[in-house]
């Protein structure tokens, strides 16, 4: 970690940048939070990069083009495909970003490890990415325990897309692939559902939801200036969480507003505070993308037309054939 | 707070005998915003029409519907007639009671309540309606003929003698088309090319023809009255202007394999070569896949013998753009390939032909010089068997489910002719149907049945098995006689089935003109705009709209002259106002719509916004009114739901369906 904070105090020092966009400690060691650093000092008493740091910086470079002079942004090799994306729709501005593409193995999920009855949590040892700890040593109010790094991943590291970083103008330490399960088995599961089935799985998953935005708000993708559920313009603006058809509305559309850019990059089921596997939706339509048009990962690039945005005479009409390829 | 007032129509007894349209006006009557509404017989007469202008102004309405028949028939006229007693004619909503409504129903009760929701989505509409202006665009005063085939070059002349430009683009190296390669045509048996060549010549000479061949369309964009094109002028190796067109370079041209496509590859032709003797303009190109010079550097007769130094082997494509304010795609046909119809044996034995080939072999410049004789020996066939119908009126996925139209007509024209000329050959037809619709065109038929002993079979054949002896063993049915048949022949003709030359499709997406599942391009009406393509500006001549015989084609071609001539006539086009429209407030500026937009009518620009005090740089989309058609693509793609269409915005649409839900 220090090599990181080395390297972007020496950054912010020769000018190449003036500000740097990074993780800053939280008040909780699982907590850390996106965060602007401006001098050497800060960085060198607040920055941290952990196995908890899986907050998707690309998002905030939308405001961060906006500002003077250029930022310094760390990316993970999943974040980089949301910041090609948003490359793509010109949402923010390439020039105002020097990108260091920075190493992951694998993210943590505060909630599986709570999930282990884990409680009372003081502090944790093996979530530094320095070493290669494969055990996490939770000091807890009730003592120590211990749990598997790969026990206590995202669920999106289990479908790691890869340790390849899709743009960036320096790397820094190393990644590994952590993918161990397959991409697809979840939506699959829910495809052979019957119909009633597939209504009582999403009413069951959807009745927990608040309608507090944090899926929207830390969605790359749902990067509209201003939301249509937050717009007087729509009908649609702040509905009330008056009935049960309200709340699938909101998840529904958000799913169909983002298809063909979502790069699944699991932000949304990880901010969730109710726990509700939002991802699925994304996948669902990520996999009728790929069976319909061929292979698509968006943000892969930062120049193609996506297959939803694009006609070619190859294009399947499953309207019309109701074929799949 | 609208005024609306609602007009429910009779249609004689077309809806008033399905439809209770007293129940549809008292029903009207409580909906938000109406004011008025009545019924009359026939809405669209002058005493219908009058009864809306007098509630216009006695009631002072802001916004009418119609309750009528299909907006395609009547819309035009209840607008205008709103706009002439002083409302904006885009305050007038149609609700169709009819096709819609009465005409699909027989149960009055059921009709009736249908009718009064399909009036109260209109009322809501017409709640949300703003008047609209429709703008002005100019008119280029040129037109585009895609295609040099005799579709092509009539249109051309018609155009050119009304007093406007034109330019004719043709891929290959001469105009002519598929008519140039006919022997003889029907029903009065003149020869092709004595009644095509001066046309040709016309065309060629015209002071207001300017004729493009070897080109290819390789742009489009613009709208109607203002399109641009880019046309590719491939290189010919030839300088067109120095050429004397004296023929010496393709005598002395070594390279003498490449099959020759003016005889379908039944002779073969030399790398230097005009299609044929006649061929406008009469300068050669080189094939450089077939030259010499080209694959080994070396060679280089030509340019050697040419006298008028014309060779030019460094020639490039050039591209010519221009702008066009009407354009007619006259791309043609091409007969389908045979692949699929084994059984027939086209692909084993070279005695099978396509009815194409056979005219060229008819023809005195063809590769048997004239002579009927068989491909594979040179022998005069004693037995000749034509087959209808291969590939066409195929009710599988080998061949093609229309009738190519042609086919009857050429076959009787064939048999004719060679009974005619050796009256010692036996002439069978295996037939579906015969079908011979057309001014003299069943006495044609009648003649070759009567007068010229042709043998008309109704049956087809299952299979053409080349025989050890050299000759063709024909296994067919006779329908009539309910018997098998098994006759030996010498040659088989193929009446094979035609098909849009492949060329349309990519013209067709230049163009953004439809086409239908066979790839023929599609009329904006099947009855009442069949030389129109549904996109404006765009005029359809000959077989690239459907099967047609010559006389059909020159009358098309003529019809499609006369479209653009009225386009080309008017200085000035009223476009159409309902076009979309980028919130600017609520744009990201993502290029989504832009990718969509099938008439490239987005672009961008980065413009100060001031959205509610906070003043930044955006890059906004911004949707070119001439150029957009309505289509809607872009609204539903936009995520942040900035776009709309006017006259149709999001919220109408809704309204409308709230309206039916309620």
């Amino acid at each position: 970690m220090q090599e990181i904070i080395n390297r972007a105090k020496e950054l912010l020092a020769d000018g190449t940048v003036v500000r740097v966009l990074g993780w800053r400690i939280g008040d909780l060691p699982y907590n850390p939070e996106p965060s602007y650093f401006e001098t050497a000092e800060d960085l060198e008493a607040n920055f941290v990069y952990n196995g908890f740091c899986g907050a998707n910086l690309s998002k905030y470079m939308i405001e961060g083009s906006k500002l003077e002079g250029k930022t310094l942004v760390f990316l993970k090799p999943c974040d980089t495909y949301s910041f090609n994306q948003l490359i793509k729709e010109n949402r923010v501005d390439r020039d105002k970003a020097y990108i260091i593409g920075i190493g992951c193995k694998g993210k943590l999920d505060i909630e599986k490890i709570k999930a282990k009855g884990i409680k009372g949590i003081l502090n944790i040892r093996g979530a530094e990415i320095d070493g290669n700890a494969d055990t996490l040593t939770i000091e807890t109010l009730y003592g120590e325990k211990t749990i598997p790094y790969k026990d206590a991943m995202l669920e999106r590291c289990h479908v790691c897309k890869g340790k390849d970083h899709m743009i960036y103008d320096e790397l820094l330490g190393e990644s590994i692939d952590t993918k161990d399960a397959d991409r697809f088995a979840e939506v699959e599961r829910i495809e052979a559902m019957s119909p009633e089935e597939k209504f009582a799985f999403f009413q069951s998953e959807l009745s927990k939801c608040i309608r507090c935005n944090a899926c929207r708000n830390v969605c790359p993708a749902c990067s509209c200036r201003k939301c249509v559920f937050d717009s007087t313009k729509f009908d649609s603006a702040q509905k009330a969480n008056v009935d049960s058809f309200e709340e699938k509305m909101f998840h529904i559309i958000r799913a169909f507003h983002v298809a063909g850019r979502c790069t699944d990059c699991g932000e949304c089921s990880r901010v969730c505070p109710q726990g509700i596997p939002l991802h699925l939706f994304n996948r669902k339509f990520i996999k009728d993308i790929n069976e319909f048009y061929g292979e698509y990962q968006a943000g892969a690039d930062a120049d193609s037309k996506g297959p939803l945005t694009s006609f070619t005479f190859g294009d399947v009409e499953p309207g019309v054939t109701g074929g799949r390829r | 707070m609208q005024r609306i007032g609602v007009f429910v129509c009779h249609c004689g007894s077309n809806i008033a005998a399905t439809v209770d349209v007293k129940k549809v006006v008292e029903m009207a009557r409580l909906e938000p915003g109406v004011v008025h509404a009545e019924d009359y017989q026939y809405m669209c007469s002058e005493v219908g029409q009058a009864k809306i202008a007098t509630a216009i102004h006695e009631k002072h309405l802001t916004g009418i519907v119609v309750c009528s028949c299909s907006p395609r028939m009547h819309e035009t006229t209840f607008r205008k007639a709103a706009e002439k007693a002083g409302l904006n004619p885009y305050m007038v909503e149609i609700a169709n009671i009819r096709e819609h409504c009465s005409w699909i129903h027989k149960n009055i009760e059921e009709a009736t309540k249908k009718a009064v929701i399909l009036a109260r989505a209109a009322i809501a509409k017409v709640n949300l309606n703003t008047p609209l202006k429709a703008g002005e665009s100019r008119v280029t005063k040129r037109a585009l003929v895609i295609g040099g085939g005799i579709a092509g070059i009539q249109t051309a002349l018609d155009i050119a003698e009304a007093g406007y430009e034109v330019d004719i683009v043709e891929k290959t190296p001469s105009i002519g088309g598929r008519m140039s390669q006919l022997d003889k045509t029907f029903p009065t048996l003149d020869c092709s090319a004595c009644i095509l060549t001066p046309k040709m010549v016309e065309a060629s000479a015209h002071d207001k023809i300017t004729i493009y061949t070897y080109s290819e369309v390789e742009k489009v964009s613009g709208f109607v009255g203002d399109f641009t094109v880019d046309i590719r002028k491939k290189a010919r190796s030839v300088d067109m202007t120095k050429c004397t067109g004296c023929g010496v370079c393709q005598e002395k041209c070594p390279s003498r394999k490449a099959p020759s496509e003016f005889n379908r590859g039944l002779s073969t032709r030399s790398a230097i070569y005009t299609p044929f003797a006649q061929a406008i303009p009469n300068v050669p190109v080189i094939d450089r896949e077939h030259c010499i010079k080209f694959k080994t550097g070396k060679c280089g007769l030509c340019e050697k013998v040419c006298q008028a130094g014309a060779i030019d082997y460094t020639q490039k494509d050039e591209i010519i753009t221009e702008k066009y304010g009407a354009i007619v795609v006259a791309t043609g046909f091409d007969t389908i390939k045979l692949d699929q119809y084994d059984e027939y044996a086209y692909s084993q034995s070279k005695d099978v032909i396509t009815s194409l080939e056979l005219e060229r072999i008819m023809n005195a410049a063809g590769p048997t010089k004239g002579h009927l004789e068989r491909l594979s020996d040179g022998k005069p066939p004693k037995n000749m068997v034509f087959i209808q119908c291969v590939g066409s009126r195929c009710s599988d996925n080998r061949g093609k489910s229309y009738c190519s139209k042609i086919c009857c007509m050429y076959t009787a024209k064939h048999a004719m002719l060679i009974r005619d000329k050796y009256p010692d050959v036996n002439v069978t037809v295996f037939y579906i149907d015969v079908r011979t619709p057309g001014k003299n065109f069943d006495e044609f038929y009648r003649r070759a049945v009567e007068d010229y002993g042709v043998n008309y079979i109704k049956g087809q054949v299952g299979k053409v098995a080349p025989q050890p002896d050299g000759s063709l063993l024909v296994q067919g049915v006779d329908l009539l006689d309910n018997k098998q048949i098994l006759m030996k022949a010498d040659m088989v003709v193929l009446a094979t089935a035609i098909e849009p030359d492949p060329s349309v499709r990519s013209i067709a997406t230049m163009l953004t003109a439809s086409i239908d599942t066979n790839n023929f391009l599609t009329e904006a009406h099947a009855k009442l705009r069949p030389v129109e393509s549904p996109t404006a500006g765009v005029f359809l001549s000959g077989v690239c709209q459907g099967p047609k015989d010559i006389p059909e084609t020159v009358a098309q071609a003529g019809a499609a002259a006369v479209k653009a001539i009225g386009l080309l006539a008017k200085d000035k086009l009223m476009t159409n106002p309902c076009t979309a429209k980028a919130d600017e407030l609520l744009c990201n500026g993502c290029s989504q719509c832009e990718n969509v937009c099938p008439y490239g009518a987005i672009s961008y620009e980065t413009k100060l916004i001031n959205d509610h005090g906070v003043r930044e740089e955006r890059r906004i989309a911004v949707v070119n009114n001439a150029l957009c058609q309505g289509c809607g693509a872009c609204t539903v793609t936009c995520p942040s739901g900035a776009m709309d269409l006017q006259g149709f915005s999001n919220r109408q649409i809704l309204a409308e369906v709230d309206a039916i839900c309620r």
